[in-house]
């Protein structure tokens, strides 16, 4: 998966600059992520430290979570528009309950990996799009938070609020964490069978099909693994915050599918990268820092995010036509 | 069998021997009878074929012939609807998917891999037995092995991805996978050649002349008469859904292949004298495509079909007209309609109602000002209606409550009810039932009369009969131009296969 073996099928082209273009395109969610917090140390020197580290890059890791469950909605070419209002669900069921009744909770979260699982199964039986179908989802979930918990309160179990503030020695704890994530990730959508399943059924669900691969069950899987995902975005969210509420996360569903399209994903065809996805998001929740650390005030911090995320995606675009444009011509 | 061909008869006893080494007790695969319908279209009618092992059977017939959905019966993604099916000594039911039987395994023609996995996730995808640990290494090392086998200098390395090499090497990797099975007994070949160059379409047939002598089975589909013809221990030709010739390859010439597919003509439909007083009108458009006998130049009240194998450019040449790339449109392209062929995904919207799908090219002349205007459609709808003889639906309906039929019927009624001088058609009567057709060759015909012009894909060749002037295309080129009493099956195919 090097770029230069990408360059190799197709001989008569540039290499030379073909491995350029394609090294940068792999190399840009990592470039983004390094210069945001590049400006950020600049104008700040404090923020490079371990400290500052572990406190910019605090809240990245419920995203991170969110963003890699979202990567495996788009492997299979469809999209998790309730992610957001999932991952508040979570956070509000651990709230409520996860220090007084850890199994109840614990039986909840499954049930609920269990409505992904249903929800993927769903849309490859009924060919229904998955846009309309996690619309609705979450509107389902958002519904079942506010009724849970209509203003917001909880409190998260003291042991999961000491987790996630726990300090390693060397090393911020949300990069160890984001670092274990992209590895682990890396290697179940890269390397092993369910991936390339998984994958496959995103770049030609067809030839799956005329392999005997049953489509039903590796999307419903594919989703499980989402909601999975889901489930540990919300639970590490709450031990971040220490206390729920049914809103406090509807900002990850567009949040997430921008950071698997920064980190090189693509909305069809199967593309995804775990890594890219983890900086993906790392590099999103930089902005909103660097925009702090910018003293512009909160009115203008969306759009300015906003405008922050065209850029780069139009970067993006950009490498991807100039390698599209030396391609062949198939 | 309705025609009697020296060439059929002297044929038949050779079915039932066995084959000349004699190793060939029970047939690897036996099919008897096999019928299968596509909603209208009948596309086999009582297939038998029985496969010795050790045997290269070349397949050969025109588009429609029946030859794919043959070989997607024969790999099991399609269950025959009645038939013996006897694979071995185990007889599997019709009507019932089972997928692939055991030691059957086909390249399909469009290829079957992920464009966005790598050679070695495509040969996980395709062998299930390639699991648990390092089952990348095993993977690689079979499709190296393989690739060095049958392609020699082919270039692929197992970390490529699909998507980055030619259209050439992909072919060469679906073929390589398929023939890395285990335990395989009969190998499909639906044209693996159409994408590769002569040296490895060279490697390929020696190889499978090798596997041949080590007793696997390989059917050969291919347009290449040539290639059939230096491979294949025996030729069947396949005509409307039926084997009607199945022949030794000994002495067997181009000629006789190319006699075998064609059809005995039934009588003309349209008279001479009625096409020569079409035909007559101001030239409208002309488009640069290579070949001999090109450009393409059609007139007004001209009915201009093109011919020849299916996607040998006749597709592209009606989408560059459609982009305004055309002479004598000065690029203004709102003078074209377009009849897709391909109804799910360019033709009906599916979610809307006949009248909205008939009235969709017309939008520009239904206008009153800024907005539509009801009445002006309901006017358009209910003259349509009555022209092409919709049932078994009210206008107002979804679309997909019509049969195919019909919902081509209101793809036809959406051009010819448009503004559009000129109608272009990309093979929009595949499957499509004979009442049908009937009805929109006369719509056709009358339209052409009342001085419009039609540009008309077709793989039927019956269909050309309704043409006044035809092209023929071979490999993005126009090879001939047949008028009048020269619009044959037999001249079609001639310049569709000469090479």
């Amino acid at each position: 998966m090097s770029a230069s073996s990408t360059a190799a099928g197709s001989p008569g082209r540039s290499i030379s600059a073909l491995v350029s273009v394609a090294l940068l395109r792999r190399l840009l969610p990592a470039a983004s992520f390094v210069i945001l917090l590049g400006a950020i140390i600049s104008i700040n020197p404090r923020a490079g430290t371990y400290m500052g580290l572990t406190l910019i890059l605090n809240l990245a890791v419920p995203l991170v979570l969110a963003t890699l469950s979202q990567m495996l909605v788009i492997a299979v070419n469809d999209n998790d528009l309730s992610i957001g209002a999932f991952v508040g669900f979570i956070a509000c069921a651990g709230s409520l309950w996860l220090q007084s009744s850890p199994w109840m909770t614990i039986g909840i979260f499954v049930l609920s990996i269990a409505v992904y699982a249903l929800l993927g199964w769903l849309i490859q039986a009924y060919r229904l799009p998955s846009l309309a179908m996690t619309l609705g989802m979450s509107f389902v979930w958002y519904g079942f938070a506010v009724v849970m918990l209509p203003a917001p309160g909880g409190q998260a179990p003291a042991w999961l609020h000491h987790a996630m503030t726990w300090r390693p020695a060397f090393i911020p704890l949300p990069l160890l964490i984001s670092l274990v994530l992209a590895v682990v990730m890396h290697m179940l959508v890269m390397h092993s069978s369910f991936g390339v399943l998984a994958r496959g059924l995103g770049g030609n669900g067809r030839a799956l099909a005329r392999a005997s691969w049953s489509l039903l069950a590796i999307r419903a899987g594919t989703y499980a693994a989402a909601g999975l995902l889901g489930v540990l975005s919300g639970v590490s969210l709450l031990g971040l915050a220490t206390s729920g509420d049914a809103n406090m996360a509807g900002r990850y569903t567009l949040l997430s599918i921008a950071g698997v399209i920064l980190g090189g994903g693509e909305f069809v065809g199967g593309k995804v990268s775990a890594v890219g996805a983890v900086f993906g998001a790392l590099t999103l929740s930089l902005v909103t820092v660097l925009l702090t650390f910018l003293s512009i005030s909160t009115d203008w911090q969306i759009g300015s995010q906003g405008v922050i995320l065209i850029l780069v995606l139009a970067l993006r675009a950009l490498l991807q036509r100039n390698s599209d444009a030396e391609g062949p011509v198939a | 069998m309705t025609h009697s061909d020296s060439f059929v008869e002297g044929a038949m006893p050779d079915v039932k021997a066995p084959s000349a080494d004699g190793h060939a007790a029970t047939p690897v695969v036996a099919l008897t009878g096999i019928t299968r319908r596509f909603g209208a279209v009948q596309a086999l009618c009582g297939v038998d074929l029985v496969i010795r092992p050790g045997e290269c059977i070349g397949l050969v017939g025109h588009n429609g012939a029946g030859k794919s959905t043959l070989m997607f019966v024969l790999a099991g993604v399609l269950a025959p609807d009645s038939g013996e099916f006897r694979v071995g000594d185990q007889v599997r039911p019709a009507r019932t998917h089972l997928g692939p039987p055991p030691g059957v395994r086909c390249v399909f023609q469009e290829l079957s891999l992920c464009p966005n996995l790598t050679v070695v996730e495509n040969a996980r995808i395709f062998h299930h037995a390639l699991t648990g640990r390092g089952w990348r290494q095993r993977a690689a090392a079979l499709m190296v092995r393989q690739l060095d086998e049958i392609f020699p200098g082919h270039g692929i390395r197992p970390s490529d991805q699909l998507g980055d090499l030619a259209i050439g090497r992909r072919q060469m990797v679906e073929i390589v996978r398929a023939f890395a099975s285990e335990g395989l007994k009969v190998m499909i070949l639906d044209e693996p050649t159409s994408a590769l160059d002569d040296k490895a379409t060279q490697q390929l047939l020696e190889y499978v002349r090798r596997r041949v002598a080590g007793g696997l089975s390989v059917i050969l589909i291919s347009h290449r008469l040539r290639e059939v013809l230096q491979v294949a221990d025996r030729v069947l030709v396949m005509r409307d859904g039926q084997v009607v010739a199945d022949r030794l390859n000994q002495n067997l010439t181009h000629t006789d292949l190319v006699a075998a597919m064609g059809h005995v003509a039934p009588a003309q439909e349209v008279s001479a004298a009625a096409k020569a007083e079409a035909g007559a009108g101001e030239q409208c458009l002309t488009l640069s495509v290579p070949g001999p006998a090109a450009p393409l130049v059609a007139h007004f009240g001209e009915i201009v079909g093109l011919a020849g194998l299916s996607g040998q450019g006749q597709t592209r040449a009606l989408l560059a007209l459609m982009r305004g790339r055309g002479g004598g449109l000065g690029g203004d392209v709102n003078r074209l309609a377009f009849v897709a062929g391909d109804r799910q995904s360019d033709g009906v919207f599916p979610l809307w109602s006949i009248a909205r799908n008939l009235t969709a090219r017309s939008l520009r002349a239904l206008r009153r000002g800024p907005l539509l205007d009801p009445a002006l459609t309901a006017r358009m709808v209910e003259a349509w209606r009555k022209r092409i003889d919709i049932r078994g639906a009210t206008m107002d309906r979804g679309i997909l409550n019509l049969s195919g039929g019909n919902q081509q019927k209101v793809l036809f009624a959406r051009a010819l009810a448009s503004d559009a001088r000129i109608v272009l058609m990309d093979d929009p009567m595949r499957g499509v039932d004979v009442g049908t057709k009937t009805e929109v060759y006369r719509l056709i015909r009358e339209e052409a009369r009342a001085g419009r012009c039609f540009i008309w894909y077709t793989t039927e060749t019956d269909e050309l009969k309704n043409c006044d002037r035809v092209y023929v295309f071979r490999a993005g080129a126009i090879v001939a131009e047949l008028c009048g009493d020269d619009i044959n099956e037999a001249n079609v195919l001639e310049a569709s296969f000469h090479s």
